[in-house]
């Protein structure tokens, strides 16, 4: 099952203190809606607030990204640049 | 062409483009596009537009750093003759609060209309309370002058730490902190609370042997364009809007003018003029919410233009900040952990760039333990907007100070002590993902095979070094790429021309199509001739837009080679595509080869006119690393420092235009030395700017700087047609602790508080 | 408001009349009277250098410059350095080190270059900073433009010789 790791301090609000998590998923959107059954109102959450990097490779906007049973997965806050 | 590049073994290019011999373009310096209209003063920005019975708009601002508007009285003014319009915020819909992303990153739209037009509070001295449009500039003035507005002054704050103190004035009543535990019951200037943690940071200190902490701060600064905001805005008796503005995106104008005055978006229409700088401070909208407004109400195009002081007082310099770095280290110069604290001025608004700032702090150090917390602090000074790495060059400052006095302290090399520290590939971010065809080492290494590294220095000199990382970002792009009966291509996209991209988009489709440059002419639509485009900034135009280019170039190419099959009547798989010419690839059948230019004469024979458009939503931006290194020489009577050479190096992927890649380089050391050694804001006891203009905040000219050598490192991003990666904002992060470092050296004493301006230097060599 | 006055002045090299009020810069006549947009504000108050013309043979601040001021004199902008459609060696030299970026302070620091090179045709690049000093450039830490008017200066030297 991908790992998603979720350490920010925005999703606290909806996670406590776990930062780790294992959910299924064949697509990132997939796995944010195992996340949000566990937790709801975070799917929303990490839609409009998050990045989301697979395997090391950010992505700004990755709802339909295939996951792999091992993929790690970082929930990051969304980057401006100037 | 690759569309795979291989990662090179040994890694290293030094200001040398890879090896590749089979790019043609890529690679090379031909001359700018659009050139010969920039030297020529033909270009057209934004305030050289003119159109027929435009009208002269300027803004009246609060002359107080926080007052409560009790009312405003715009009746002599509108008996004025020669005065045509009049708003305030009544005239803007009052929005609910709402995150909305068209810049780079998610805007409160509410904070965004207030901040364009105040309703009910004034939170800067500069914030816009009203405006007019007149016929003339001189009636528009005394129009200003007639516009009574009554204040009810309250006390302001601009420090970041006395905005964060219990008892400071509050900005904003229904602000209460973001990321505490506990829901607070109380409203605050602390608008968010950020924290990123690794591992067990007290065991970590724990087991150090060396510590090393340090308090550092530094001055809000502004971007410095040269050219103030400007824009013309027309909105027609049918409601269709025309907006004619230099802004770093037509798309996210005319999305936030739609936002703001509840319009369709596509009933407007937003042309990009040329734009003189931005860095990031032009990816927002300041005028042409009132332009369009004012324009609504009298029926007539309104033009606006800044002038210097409204652009410094009124528009977002990036935040001044409080940074407290703790390291702990062995002796062998491992780092085990690391305790950052940073305290990030917003402005009037909640947004300051804290976030990235943490996210940046310890990016380019593998370090095992540490927390990372970040305050986004509200404070009566103009609202934050973007400046080029935002809040990456603040963070960097601090730990780059810090770990410079671990080295010292240690007796060690400044490269070996982060070599041994340094992120690779494999490594796992600060932030959380796990890096990949980074160049980190590789520009770490640059700089110590550099001549610079090991030059002599003389008296009351010193050599100062630090790294700085980036993210890069991706996002959406649309391009068009056209071929004309003549076999020569037009390539449309929507990105904003900031810093020679022009040129690198006629490249790269040149490449692809085996055109010379001089055969494609590259063009920047409106928001009605191209597909949308995420806009100029973060880094993003020549690797997002670049491959969008590159895949529109390339499926012309597939089209080309359909076409060549048709008037060859073979099979199309039977037809190669190879430096502008289709070539049979079965000798024996004799066929003719096949110029673009031949098969653009026959387009309409072989299926009609030439062209491809893609939109994409470009992902797998590489991040960039940059590590420069600084000389200064201190003057000991006067406290002034000078930069007499600087080196720096930087991991760009690959060089489309190495001239502009240089160019970018260049222009971000010199804004960083600028933060480091001059610029702040100097605000009075009563909030107001005191340096408003560029005599007195003062930025690097030409006699201030030496050359800078600006070395290129290429390890190859393999999500890029070409291994692309952005460098614009990588630049700026490493110079302020560069010069501090170096400064260091020269002097023997840390200085912690930016700028390092004559008299602090003074003071600190006269403390002995 | 006040009435406004007729000048005539010679403007890069042609005779030309405009009406302009009294309190009017030179900037803002070239600009909004004769179309010459070429010259930019930067800031209004002679610290940027982007708006810099040649007036009688010298270089100013336009935007310090009052447009009654030109009143049967010469001025020199952007728009005549070219000579029709012959780029002049400093502006093809820009061109070549890519001297600009986002191209508004370009117009400014031609003209000072040029300003320059009439004075000082054999300038050090300590020379060329300092005279330019007056011209701020954001985008590109100055490198290129120095580059590209020592490289000027050479080869109009070698054009007199």
């Amino acid at each position: 099952m991908p790992r998603v790791v979720a350490a920010c301090s925005s999703c606290r609000a909806f996670t406590g203190d776990l930062t780790e998590f294992e959910v299924e998923g064949d697509t990132v959107r997939r796995v944010i809606a195992a996340l949000d059954r566990l937790y709801p109102g975070f799917g929303e959450h990490i839609e409009r607030r998050m990045a989301i990097a697979i395997d090391g490779e950010i992505h700004q906007d990755a709802l339909f990204e295939p996951v792999g049973s091992e993929s790690e997965i970082y929930l990051i806050p969304k980057i401006g640049g100037g | 062409m690759s569309d795979v590049l291989e990662r090179p073994e040994s890694a290293i290019r030094v200001a040398a483009p890879l090896d590749d011999g089979h790019l043609k373009v890529v690679g090379t310096r031909p001359i700018r596009p659009d050139g010969a209209e920039k030297v020529t003063g033909k270009a057209l920005y934004g305030a050289d537009l003119a159109m027929p019975g435009m009208l002269v708009g300027k803004i009246k601002r609060s002359p107080h750093a926080h007052a409560r508007i009790v009312s405003i009285d715009t009746r002599k003014a509108r008996a004025l003759a020669g005065v045509k319009a009049i708003v305030t915020a009544a005239d803007f819909p009052d929005l609910a609060s709402e995150e909305y992303e068209a810049g780079e990153s998610a805007s409160n739209l509410r904070d965004l209309s207030l901040n364009v037009m105040a309703r009910h509070k004034a939170l800067y001295d500069g914030h816009a309370v009203a405006a007019v449009a007149a016929t003339s500039s001189d009636i528009a003035d005394e129009a200003l002058a007639l516009i009574v507005v009554e204040y009810e002054a309250l006390p302001h704050v601009i420090d970041v730490e006395a905005a964060m103190a219990d008892g400071a004035p509050v900005l904003h009543a229904h602000l209460f902190t973001e990321g505490l535990a506990a829901r607070p019951d109380k409203p605050s200037n602390i608008a968010k609370r950020n924290e990123l943690t690794r591992g067990d940071l007290a065991a970590g200190f724990a087991g150090a042997e060396v510590i090393i902490e340090g308090r550092y701060t530094t001055a809000a600064v502004h971007q410095g364009y040269i050219e103030p905001h400007a824009c013309v805005a027309n909105f027609g008796a049918d409601g269709q809007c025309q907006v004619w503005s230099s802004s770093q995106g037509q798309f996210m104008i005319r999305t936030y003018c739609a936002k703001v005055l509840d319009l369709e978006a596509s009933d407007i229409r937003v042309t990009p003029a040329e734009i003189g700088g931005g860095f990031g401070g032009k990816t927002t909208v300041y005028l042409e919410p009132v332009a369009l407004a004012l324009s609504r109400q009298c029926g007539a195009p309104v033009k606006m233009v800044m002038t210097r002081d409204e652009v410094f007082r009124a528009t977002g310099p990036t935040s001044g900040a409080v940074i407290e770095v703790k390291l702990g280290a062995m002796a062998d110069g491992t780092i085990v952990a690391a305790d950052v604290v940073l305290k990030y001025q917003a402005g009037a608004f909640p947004g300051s760039p804290v976030g990235a700032g943490s996210m940046t702090a310890l990016a380019c150090y593998d370090v095992p333990n540490f927390s990372i917390v970040g305050y986004d602090v509200v404070t009566n000074t103009p609202k934050v907007a973007a400046y080029r790495a935002p809040g990456a060059p603040i963070s960097a400052f601090g730990v780059e100070s810090a770990v410079d006095d671990l080295a010292l302290k240690l007796g060690m090399d400044p490269i070996a002590l982060r070599e041994k520290n340094a992120v690779r590939d494999g490594t796992k971010a600060s932030y959380g993902p796990t890096f990949r065809n980074i160049g980190y080492v590789e520009t770490l290494q640059a700089i110590r095979e550099h001549p610079h590294y090991s030059a002599p220095l003389g008296p009351n000199q010193g050599r100062g070094l630090a790294v700085g990382f980036w993210f890069n970002v991706g996002g959406e792009s649309t391009a068009a790429v056209n071929i004309g009966e003549d076999g020569s291509a037009v390539v449309i996209s929507g990105n904003p021309d900031i810093g020679g991209s022009r040129a690198s988009m006629a490249m790269m489709a040149a490449e692809v199509l085996g055109l010379p440059v001089e055969k494609v002419r590259p063009i920047v639509a409106d928001t009605a001739s191209i597909g949308f485009s995420m806009l100029t900034g973060g880094s993003r135009t020549t690797f997002a837009t670049g491959m969008a280019v590159t895949q529109a170039a390339q499926k012309i190419v597939e089209d080309l080679k359909r076409r060549a099959a048709l008037l060859m009547d073979v099979s199309v798989d039977q037809v190669d595509y190879v430096n502008g010419v289709a070539v049979c690839l079965d000798a024996s059948k004799g066929k003719a080869d096949l110029t673009i230019a031949e098969l653009a004469a026959k387009a309409a024979q072989t299926g009609g006119p030439i062209g491809a458009q893609v939109s994409l939503n470009a992902q797998g931006a590489g991040p960039g690393f940059g590590v420069h290194l600084c000389d200064v020489e201190v003057d000991p009577e006067t406290g002034h420092v000078t930069v007499l050479r600087y080196t720096a190096a930087q991991d760009v992927g690959k060089a489309i235009h190495p001239a502009y890649v240089e160019g970018q380089i260049q222009g971000g050391v010199a804004q960083g030395v600028g933060w480091a050694l001059n610029e702040e804001y100097v605000f009075d006891r009563t909030g107001h700017m005191e340096n408003a203009g560029f005599l007195d905040y003062r930025v690097p000219v030409a006699s201030d700087l030496p050359m800078i050598d600006a070395i290129m490192v290429e390890v190859a991003n393999p999500r890029h047609p070409f291994g692309a990666k952005g460098v614009g904002e990588v630049p700026i992060v490493p110079p302020l602790a560069a010069v501090a470092n170096a400064v260091r050296g020269a002097i023997g004493k840390r200085m912690t508080d930016l700028p390092l301006s004559p008299p602090k230097i003074r003071a600190a060599v006269d403390a002995g | 408001m006040s009435k406004r006055q007729h000048i005539s002045a010679v403007v890069n090299g042609d005779p030309v009349e405009f009406l302009s009020a009294p309190g009017t810069t030179l900037l803002d006549a070239l600009r909004d009277e004769l179309g010459l947009t070429g010259s930019k504000e930067g800031c209004g108050s002679g610290d940027c250098g982007a708006c810099s013309v040649i007036l009688d043979g010298r270089l100013v601040c336009s935007c310090l410059v009052l447009a009654v001021e030109a009143e049967g004199r010469r001025v020199e902008t952007i728009e005549g350095l070219a000579d029709g459609g012959t780029l002049h060696p400093l502006q093809q030299k820009f061109l070549e080190h890519a001297a600009l970026q986002c191209g508004f302070c370009t117009p400014g620091i031609l003209v000072a270059a040029k300003a320059l090179l009439d004075a000082n045709p054999d300038p050090t690049e300590s020379e060329a900073r300092y005279w330019l000093a007056g011209n701020l450039c954001r985008c590109t830490g100055y490198d290129k433009i120095i580059r590209a008017v020592m490289d000027a200066a050479a080869e109009l030297r070698q054009v007199r010789v």
